[in-house]
């Protein structure tokens, strides 16, 4: 099955090398059924990837030992479903997960685009020049279908990759990197086809606003799983690997919204270029880090020697792109100007610059320790505060900018309706700051500047929903009228609850440890916990403990809580959290325990976090609203078919 | 290790096969050009993409002045020329019209 694996991945390379070759060929000699032929490659490419996916996961879920692959990333009393997860689990499946996603992604964009010729001709080869690194990388540096001869068991799956949200972060992850690879191929696409009129962009909006909410739902979950899973009672430690994945999410937010004022008002097309190769490049770099260990990471099982080729691709990424955009140059001049600096088309600019500023200093803070190695010979990092600096310097000014946003008219707005539209938002923000510091909550001065913005921003979204309705008659048909618009409203009231999590969950936590002998309580933040005992447990490949401990408010009994461990025979301990959700504050009570050699005492740490499962919640009205704008609008496409045809009448 | 040559072999031979479909479908075509645009239909796809964004920048400001969000006045001051951009736009896009990209921009 092995060798089969292997002949089906040179068939894949030799395909997406004769989607380039033969691809770029038809497109500049403008060979019709040559360039079909290349579609062809493309497509057969991604039925050659399959095969080579469900051999690994044949051999992952029969744990086929014979494949080194399998050996490394499972053991025989490894459930399935992880078995089955290992596939991105380690280096080389990971990898192949790209290659399957890119060719997958390839072939349908292709497909459902081919009757515009000229420009596919040019995406093709861009697509397939991808898929040759990756096809390369796995057929001869980093191959999963190595083989050896069988051991009596596998090495098992690293501990806290034996969760549940392991079974879909790290495919909603990569279906948003390899996303960006279709906008990236379109955009290049155009400026290799001289066509630099919006086709790219109607052709892409769907492919883009998919791999941002791929990006976005992918790093919730991975919160979510750093959260019950890593036991330190957080979710984002701007850990590089996590970075890597937040970069190229802000690269695309800005993306999306430049690219409407391209659309708009035909300007923005060189930034805009920019902008769509800057998300790709990141989500390579994504790659690279993930996959290299060039900088130290909670993710660091996955170590290898990757390093060189994927900085050679990045160069010639950079390289490519760069110089494709200056030869353009002349075809992308904007033909209209900014009317105002107080229009909507200025605050998304804004908002532009600052994302990409953001985007940029998180970038800095990730590759200084690389840099201070190569330049000073030492490893030097940042750490949380510089983020952390950062995000308040560039996440509050985004945040207010945010409710300015809709409230600015297009083109230009007059003071006089800046006045009426400010006025509600503005006295609602003040009011709400007002009582938060009479309630005591002036303790953290971000908190109370994000809930301040946060009440300002919620009030201009609901006005603007009030106004549209009135203006309509009804939210449907308002919605219904302009999806994109009031998905993407949908969107910033996720992004609202997710900055009142953080916020909330950062700025207010508590944390108390203690030891405690059973009978013993801890008090904290309202809440007694009381140790009750001390439980075995066992699973189907660990045994372990949990410390039962009963969780009361006000004298009452709410809930019960057993933090523990789990000692897996093969890869070792881990800690398991225990997380009680209180409805009533929206927040949760963290717990993790260690037991104290040679007695029943447990060292007991507890977190409180107020509002943080609104964070959660944004998750799902994230996805919601990323539906609702990409949800495809008849009306739209009929003018946009029209559109096209007329071009071509 | 042979069967999985033998698998490998066909496999390869079904992806040539469809590969080269173009070539055998269509051996000798009347005409292997990639039908691109000419210069006169990427002008005129110029123009309707301009069209379409004068005739949204009026709906937005019709929607924007229905919500408040543009006083009377300031929406008098800009409905004019907007409505003047449309239909410059519509009147290039008209058989018979001579290039009117340059009179459209600076509407």
């Amino acid at each position: 099955m092995a060798e089969l694996g292997r002949a089906a991945l040179l068939l894949s390379l030799g395909l997406v090398a004769y989607a380039v070759l033969a691809g770029a060929h038809a497109a500049f000699h403008r060979r019709r059924r040559l360039a079909v032929s290349a579609q062809n490659a493309l497509l057969a490419a991604f039925a050659t990837t399959l095969l080579a996916a469900v051999i690994l996961w044949t051999a992952l879920a029969r744990r086929d030992f014979t494949f080194s692959y399998v050996a490394q990333h499972t053991s025989r009393r490894l459930p399935l479903g992880y078995a089955l997860s290992a596939f991105w689990g380690g280096q080389e499946g990971s990898l192949l997960l790209w290659l399957l996603i890119l060719t997958g992604y390839g072939a349908l964009a292709v497909f459902l685009n081919r009757r515009q010729r000229e420009l596919i001709a040019w995406v093709v080869p861009v697509l397939g020049g991808i898929g040759v690194f990756f096809a390369f990388m796995l057929c001869f540096i980093s191959s999963p279908f190595g083989t050896q001869a069988a051991p009596p068991d596998g090495a098992g799956m690293v501990p806290s990759l034996q969760n549940p949200y392991m079974l879909a972060h790290p495919p909603m992850l990569y279906l948003g990197y390899v996303g960006l690879s279709i906008p990236f191929a379109f955009a290049m696409g155009a400026l290799l086809s001289g066509r630099t009129d919006e086709r790219w962009i109607v052709m892409t909006r769907r492919w883009t606003l998919a791999a941002w909410t791929f990006l976005g739902a992918g790093q919730l979950l991975g919160a979510h799983w750093a959260y019950v899973e890593i036991g330190w009672g957080g979710y984002y430690a701007w850990d590089p690997v996590e970075n890597a994945a937040f970069m190229p999410w802000l690269a695309a937010t800005a993306f999306l919204h430049s690219v409407m004022i391209q659309e708009k008002r035909g300007m923005l097309k060189v930034w805009n270029m920019v902008l769509v190769s800057l998300a790709f490049w990141l989500s390579i770099l994504g790659t690279f880090l993930t996959r290299s260990n060039v900088v130290n990471s909670i993710h660091s099982f996955s170590q290898s020697p990757l390093g060189g080729w994927f900085l050679g691709f990045i160069a010639v990424i950079t390289i490519f792109s760069a110089v494709l955009i200056y030869a353009r140059l002349p075809l992308l001049r904007a033909r209209t100007q900014l009317e105002s600096l107080v229009s909507r088309e200025a605050t998304f600019l804004y908002n532009n610059l600052l994302l990409v500023a953001f985007c940029l200093t998180i970038l800095w803070g990730v590759m200084y320790p690389v840099l201070s190695q190569a330049v000073r010979g030492e490893t030097r990092s940042v750490s949380k505060p510089y983020y952390d600096f950062f995000l308040h310097s560039f996440g509050l000014p985004l945040l207010l900018l945010m409710g300015i946003g809709p409230l600015v008219a297009w083109r230009r707005a007059s003071l006089r309706s800046l006045g009426r539209m400010f006025v509600i938002p503005f006295a609602v923000a003040v009011v709400t700051g007002g009582v938060l510091l009479a309630l005591g909550y002036g303790s953290s001065a971000p908190g109370i500047l994000a809930y301040t913005f946060c009440a300002f921003v919620a009030t201009s979204i609901v006005l603007e929903f009030v106004r549209g309705r009135r203006a309509t008659g009804s939210v449907v048909r308002l919605v219904a009228r302009n999806r994109r618009r009031y998905g993407g409203y949908l969107v910033h009231v996720a992004v609202l609850l997710f900055a009142i999590g953080v916020a909330g969950s950062s700025a207010y936590q508590t944390i108390h440890e203690q030891t405690l002998a059973p009978g013993q309580s801890m008090r904290i933040a309202g809440y007694t916990l009381t140790y009750d005992r001390l439980d075995s447990v066992s699973g189907p490949n660990y045994t372990g403990f949990r410390a039962v401990l009963d969780v009361a408010r006000g004298g009452s009994h709410i809930a019960t809580v057993a933090p523990g461990e789990n000692l897996y025979p093969i890869e070792g301990p881990a800690n398991e959290a225990s997380v009680y959700h209180d409805p009533r504050t929206l927040g949760d009570v963290f717990t993790t325990a260690q037991t104290i050699k040679g007695s029943s005492n447990i060292d007991l740490k507890v977190l409180t976090k107020p509002l943080v499962n609104l964070i959660w919640a944004a998750g799902f009205i994230f996805v919601f609203g990323a539906l609702v704008a990409m949800w495809p609008d008849a009306v739209e496409q009929r003018r946009l078919a029209e559109r096209y045809a007329a071009a071509a009448a | 290790m042979t069967a999985a040559l033998v698998l490998g072999a066909i496999l390869a031979l079904f992806v040539v096969a469809f590969v080269a479909r173009p070539f055998l479908r269509e051996p000798a075509p009347s005409n292997d050009d990639l039908g691109a645009l000419s210069e006169g239909q990427r002008a005129r796809l110029e123009l309707v993409e301009e069209r379409d964004r004068a005739v949204a920048a009026l709906r937005e400001l019709e929607f924007d002045h229905r919500t408040g969000k543009v006083t009377d006045a300031d929406y008098r001051t800009q409905v004019g020329p907007l409505r003047a951009r449309v239909a410059a736009a519509l009147k290039a896009l008209q058989p018979g019209a001579g290039p009117g990209r340059e009179r459209i921009a600076r509407n």
